[in-house]
Formats: C-alpha cells, sequence, structure tokens
C-alpha cells in the first residue's frame, strides 16, 4: 500500500518518491535547482530534535531541509 | 584576451580546478559555498593566453544567494562581450543534479566544454558514465578529471579551443524528463555496500548520535588548538626571542645610547637592563613579539584544525545540528560558517555572510560576529593576559562574550523586519583530506595573517608611541577618564587600549600588560575591547558588505552594547 505522507512524517530510512510540493515558487526554485521534483526517488536520513532540519538523500547527495519546508514536501512512501 | 569561466554546482572542486589549471592558489573546502568572491589567473592552451574565473557556485542561473547572484553576473557580462568559454564542471557522482546547470548554460551563447570532476570518486562509488555518448548529446566536448590529483586537467586544456556553442535543443520545461533521458543513456550504477565514511557521515547527523560527536569534535579540537598553540611558543618562539632575539636587542639599545627618541621607538622600555618583550613596546621588541610569539602559534593552530575539519566535510554536519539555536538568533544552520572563520579572522568571516540568502541574515551574521566573535589574533593575546588566573577567568571573557552574541542576536531577530529562511543546504560527504592541498591551504591562511597583521602591529606599535610622546594619550586620558572609571572601572590608560583598538585587537590587548589591572579590569578590558568596535581591516570589508547605512546602524549597536556590557560586568563583578 503506499501512502502520502511529508518528510517530517518518514521515519528514518524510509523511501519514498515525491508525490507533491506545495510551496511558492521560493521553495520549488529550491528544491530544483537541488534535483528535488515529483518523481524523484528519496530516502530519508534523519530528523533532528525539537522541529529541526530534516535531512534526506536524493542520489548521491545529502540535503538538510528546514522543518517549515519538509512539510510541504509530500512523499508516496514504499512502506505505507 | 578571451576569458575562461569555470562554473558549476557549490561544492564540485571549482578552485581545485582552477588552482591547478592556472597555479594561482585559491581557498577550497567541502563545503558548498567556500567561493564567495571570484578569483583570477592565467592559462595558455595552445599559443592562446587565457584568463582563468573562479566564479563562486550555482546550482542554476535563478540565484538564490549573493554569492550566485554574483556568479550570474560575471556570465552575463561574458556574454555580453562574446569573449568567454565556460568550463562547466560537473560533478560526477552527482552527475543527474549537475546537468540541470549545464543544460540550462547550453541555452545560452557561449561556447561550453564540460568538464566531469571526481571521476575517480564516481569510480570507487560504482557509476560509470559513457563520455563519448554524452559528448555527443549534448554536443560540446567532456572531459573526465580528478582536480585533487591532477589527472584530465592536461586533456581539459587541450581541448579548451574545442569549446563551442552546442545545437543540442530541448524545450524549455521540459528540462527534467530530457536530463532523466541523458542519464539513462549515459549511466551505469552498479550496486556496492556503504563504506565506513558514510556510516560515519550519517551518525553523525542523527541526533542521538551527531550531538555526542559534536561535543567530541569541538572538545578535541580546543585541546588539540591548546596544546599545539602553547607547545609553539613554549618550546619554539619564546626561547628564540628570549635566546636569540633579546641579547641583539639590547646590543642595539646600547648602541643607540639606552635612551631618546628613536630608541624608544624601536626597543622601547629596558626593564632593569632587560627587554621584557610583554612590556618593552618598541617595534623591534614588543612589535615583533605580539606577532609571532604570541599570535602565530595559536592562528596556525587554529587554521590547522579548522582546514581539517573544512575539507573533511564536517562543518555543514554542525551547521544541521545548530540548525535551532542559530533560529533564536535569526539565522540558520549554515551561518556557523562565518561565525567559525571568524574565529580565525573576522575578515574572511565577514566575506562569508554572503552564503546567507537575504540582506537581514547577512545583517545579522555580520553584527553579530563582530561584535561577539574575537579573532584568533585577539583571543590569543586574552588567553595569554587572563590565562594565568586560570580556567575559570578565560571562562568568564568568552562566557560573557557567548551571551552577548544570543542577547543580542535575539533582540536583532525580533526588532529587525523581515524573517529568516529556512536552513535548505546540499550536505557534502565526507572525504579524507588531500595531504597536499591542505597543506598548501594552510600555508595561504597563514601567509595571509602575516601579510595583514605584521605591517598593522607595527604601525599600532608605532602610534602608541607617537601618541605617547606627544602627550595626546594623557589628554584623551583626562577627557574620557571620567566614563571609562566610573561606568568601566579601567584607569583611564585604558583609553590607549580602546584607540589602538581601532587598528588591531592584539596590540591593543597587549597594551593592558603595562597597566597592572585586577582580573576583574582584564575581564571588563577584554570583553569591551572584542565588542566596541571592529579593527580596521574588518571595518572595510563590512562596509563595503553592509553599505553605509547598515554599517552606522550595525556600528551603533557595537559601541551601545559595548559600554552597557562594560558597565554591567563592572557593577557584577
Amino acid at each position: 500500500m503506499r501512502i502520502v505522507k511529508d518528510l517530517t512524517q518518514m521515519k528514518a530510512g524510509e523511501i519514498g518518491r515525491v508525490a507533491d510540493i506545495q510551496g511558492g515558487w521560493g521553495l520549488l526554485r529550491k528544491t530544483d535547482a537541488l534535483g528535488i521534483k515529483v518523481g524523484t526517488e528519496i530516502v530519508k536520513v534523519s530528523s533532528q530534535l525539537m522541529r529541526g532540519p530534516i535531512i534526506i538523500r536524493v542520489g548521491n547527495t545529502q540535503v538538510a531541509i528546514g522543518f517549515g519546508m519538509a512539510r510541504r514536501i509530500f512523499v508516496a512512501s514504499r512502506e505505507g | 584576451m578571451r576569458k575562461v569561466l569555470l562554473i558549476g554546482n557549490p561544492n564540485v572542486g571549482k578552485s581545485v580546478v582552477f588552482s591547478r589549471l592556472t597555479g594561482v592558489n585559491v581557498i577550497s573546502s567541502n563545503y558548498p559555498g567556500t567561493t564567495v568572491e571570484y578569483s583570477k589567473g592565467y592559462v595558455r592552451a595552445g599559443n592562446e593566453r587565457l584568463e582563468v574565473i573562479d566564479v563562486p557556485g550555482t546550482y542554476s542561473l535563478e540565484p538564490n544567494s549573493k554569492a550566485e547572484q554574483i556568479a550570474l553576473e560575471i556570465l552575463k557580462d561574458s556574454i555580453a562581450r562574446q569573449n568567454g568559454i565556460v568550463v562547466n564542471i560537473v560533478d560526477a557522482t552527482n552527475l543527474e543534479r549537475n546537468l540541470n546547470l549545464t543544460l540550462q548554460l547550453l541555452k545560452k551563447e557561449i561556447p561550453v566544454v564540460v568538464d566531469l570532476n571526481f571521476w575517480d570518486e564516481a569510480k570507487h562509488l560504482g557509476i560509470s558514465i559513457d563520455v563519448a555518448e554524452l559528448e555527443k548529446i549534448l554536443n560540446v566536448p567532456v572531459v573526465p578529471t580528478c582536480a585533487v590529483s591532477g589527472e584530465g586537467i592536461k586533456e581539459l586544456v587541450h581541448r579548451l579551443p574545442e569549446a563551442k556553442v552546442t545545437n543540442y535543443h530541448y524545450r524549455e520545461g521540459e528540462r527534467w524528463h530530457e536530463i532523466g533521458k541523458i542519464i539513462s543513456r549515459v549511466q551505469k550504477v552498479s550496486h556496492r555496500h556503504h563504506t565506513f565514511l558514510e556510516r560515519l557521515a550519517d551518525a553523525s547527523i542523527r541526533p542521538l548520535t551527531g550531538i555526542p560527536i559534536a561535543m567530541g569534535v569541538i572538545y578535541i579540537n580546543f585541546k588539540l588548538i591548546r596544546i599545539i598553540g602553547e607547545g609553539l611558543i613554549g618550546y619554539v618562539f619564546e626561547p628564540i626571542f628570549e635566546e636569540l632575539w633579546a641579547p641583539v636587542m639590547i646590543n642595539i639599545s646600547s648602541i643607540l645610547g639606552s635612551g631618546g627618541f628613536i630608541h624608544d621607538i624601536l626597543i622601547g622600555r629596558i626593564f632593569q637592563g632587560k627587554i621584557d618583550f610583554g612590556q618593552s613596546f618598541g617595534i623591534l621588541t614588543t612589535g615583533l613579539f605580539v606577532p609571532f610569539a604570541s599570535v602565530l602559534p595559536y592562528v596556525f593552530a587554529f587554521y590547522l584544525v579548522l582546514s581539517f575539519l573544512e575539507d573533511f566535510g564536517y562543518l555543514p554536519r554542525l551547521g544541521v545540528l545548530a540548525d535551532k539555536m542559530m533560529h533564536q538568533v535569526g539565522l540558520h544552520g549554515l551561518a556557523i560558517i562565518p561565525m567559525m572563520l571568524g574565529l580565525g579572522c573576522n575578515v574572511p568571516g565577514a566575506l562569508a555572510t554572503r552564503i546567507m540568502e537575504t540582506e537581514r541574515e547577512r545583517f545579522i551574521s555580520a553584527t553579530l560576529m563582530a561584535i561577539a566573535v574575537p579573532c584568533m589574533a585577539q583571543i590569543a593575546m586574552i588567553v595569554g593576559l587572563v590565562g594565568k588566573y586560570g580556567a575559570r577567568a578565560l571562562m568568564l571573557v568568552f562566557g560573557t562574550l557567548f551571551l552577548v552574541w544570543l542577547t543580542i542576536g535575539i533582540i536583532m531577530n525580533r526588532l529587525l523586519k523581515g524573517e529568516s529562511p529556512e536552513i535548505f543546504v546540499e550536505i557534502p560527504p565526507y572525504r579524507i583530506p588531500y595531504f597536499g592541498a591542505l597543506a598548501k591551504k594552510l600555508w595561504m591562511r597563514v601567509k595571509a595573517f602575516l601579510k595583514e597583521a605584521i605591517p598593522f602591529v607595527l604601525l599600532g606599535v608605532f602610534i602608541v608611541n607617537i601618541l605617547y610622546s606627544l602627550k595626546i594619550i594623557d589628554f584623551l586620558g583626562k577627557l574620557t577618564g571620567p566614563v571609562i572609571k566610573s561606568l568601566l572601572g579601567l584607569p583611564s590608560g585604558a583609553v590607549a587600549a580602546l584607540l589602538v583598538g581601532f587598528l588591531r585587537k592584539d596590540v591593543a590587548v597587549g597594551m593592558l600588560v603595562p597597566l597592572g589591572l585586577s582580573l576583574k579590569q582584564l575581564v571588563i578590558a577584554s570583553v569591551v575591547l572584542a565588542m566596541y568596535f571592529p579593527c580596521a581591516a574588518t571595518f572595510a570589508v563590512l562596509l563595503r558588505e553592509l553599505g553605509l547605512r547598515d554599517m552606522v546602524k550595525s556600528g551603533a549597536i557595537m559601541i551601545f552594547s559595548a559600554i552597557l556590557v562594560g558597565a554591567l560586568l563592572n557593577f557584577v563583578l
């Protein structure tokens, strides 16, 4: 089963494909620059305590994303 | 002369390629945004001499930060003049993401060569790229290189003249789709196991393991800096000055007749027939002792440690861990980079604020750094002066500065209009630093310190002597005495240190030595000297980076908070 959730809801090690990015032009431009767009496969690496940044792996790169932005990036998780 | 622009994503090794091409050394590190200014050099390709420009890294041709904006302006200018070639440096381990910029560049009316850097690392990661096929698709030369070892650089130079404006086309809006097609044709990835470095990398950004690792790293590095710094002072530099230089000075002193104007400027005061390098205050005595024997050892130790952390790739991870705290002061985690560089010297620290996206963040980070991050030269002098009273005395100085940093940051974050964006940054993989590159970087930084420090220190000592002999210090001391005495609890002689502090902070701290201050006075003087205004070199850079209006604002915050904190300390301690 596939469930859509945002990056902050994923567990460390979970894999998924980006399903939607609900952000303004600024967020879209930033995610696009690092190759994060609808359909990209990502792996969640970790999240920092107290709503700190979320770290994901995209291709061979790790990206740190602030909590607020991470909540607007939705992923279809493989595990559900 | 035609220009070669090195353009690529942040942290793909542009500066290393630049050094290899031109022989000009520039600082390179393992985090995005090391290059915030552009550097120039020259290379000969065939019988043509070309100017090479190391451009700050950018992910796309739509800028997200000031450094990226600089990159774009250089490109636009070159297209307008029609005299440029772009060498698009691509991280072969991240081909898909990097092609995003490549495809944007290929739409511009400028000849392009693609350099696939980190070729060896891609091989280790099990990534194989069909170079000939990629070259066929993009219709521009593609050259694999490994810049740190120099492999492929000759070939790159050799093929520079083949750079051309491509006839390859794709529809705008289909860029990622197009990239996907290219990747499926040229790249194969074979499965492999995680390496030790990758597991360490993951462990250092998981909170449960990352925070203890960060504390360990910071502790070990402080220890290392102290051991190396103190070791060099105690076993190398002080003996050199005491055993070899002091007798020479005594000789010169007697040749000059043990007194008089020139004697006092060159040698300074003699104490019972001996030179006191801390107090004599001649250009050849204290003027040389301060930069070489007091400060240089710590500067060397600090840059050794910092350069290793930079090249290993640790700093962005520390930034992620510190992100929450940085948000309290209106910044995000990446702002620890200007702060860390500022600990070495505030000048590169001020330049590094360019990696921040908004003016608000640049103002906050530059102001906080200038107020509460003392440079290594100043730290070394404070350690020498206050350290005699033990670690608790030092904690008092640096703990106060940290509280000041936090408090002023929180206040600025509340009062300044606007919001600061969240962190959004690429975390580079850990890389084992290349010894040659590390040594070169350390040498460049030490050289930059000596070049910057020595003329200013000598000038500072010279001015001090002139001011004293013209009785200007006495006059200013009487003028400002009431404020300095009643508010800060310092003797009126401290005004001389505050005056010289505008020029150079290490000399200023050194001037406290002969005043015979109590511990309380030393703490107050050290804190106030750190806070009240940046040194001349930092001021010049800040003025350029912030503009006059914001510099005036920033300067007002510095002076006001320095007096306030000084008075508070005087009251509390």
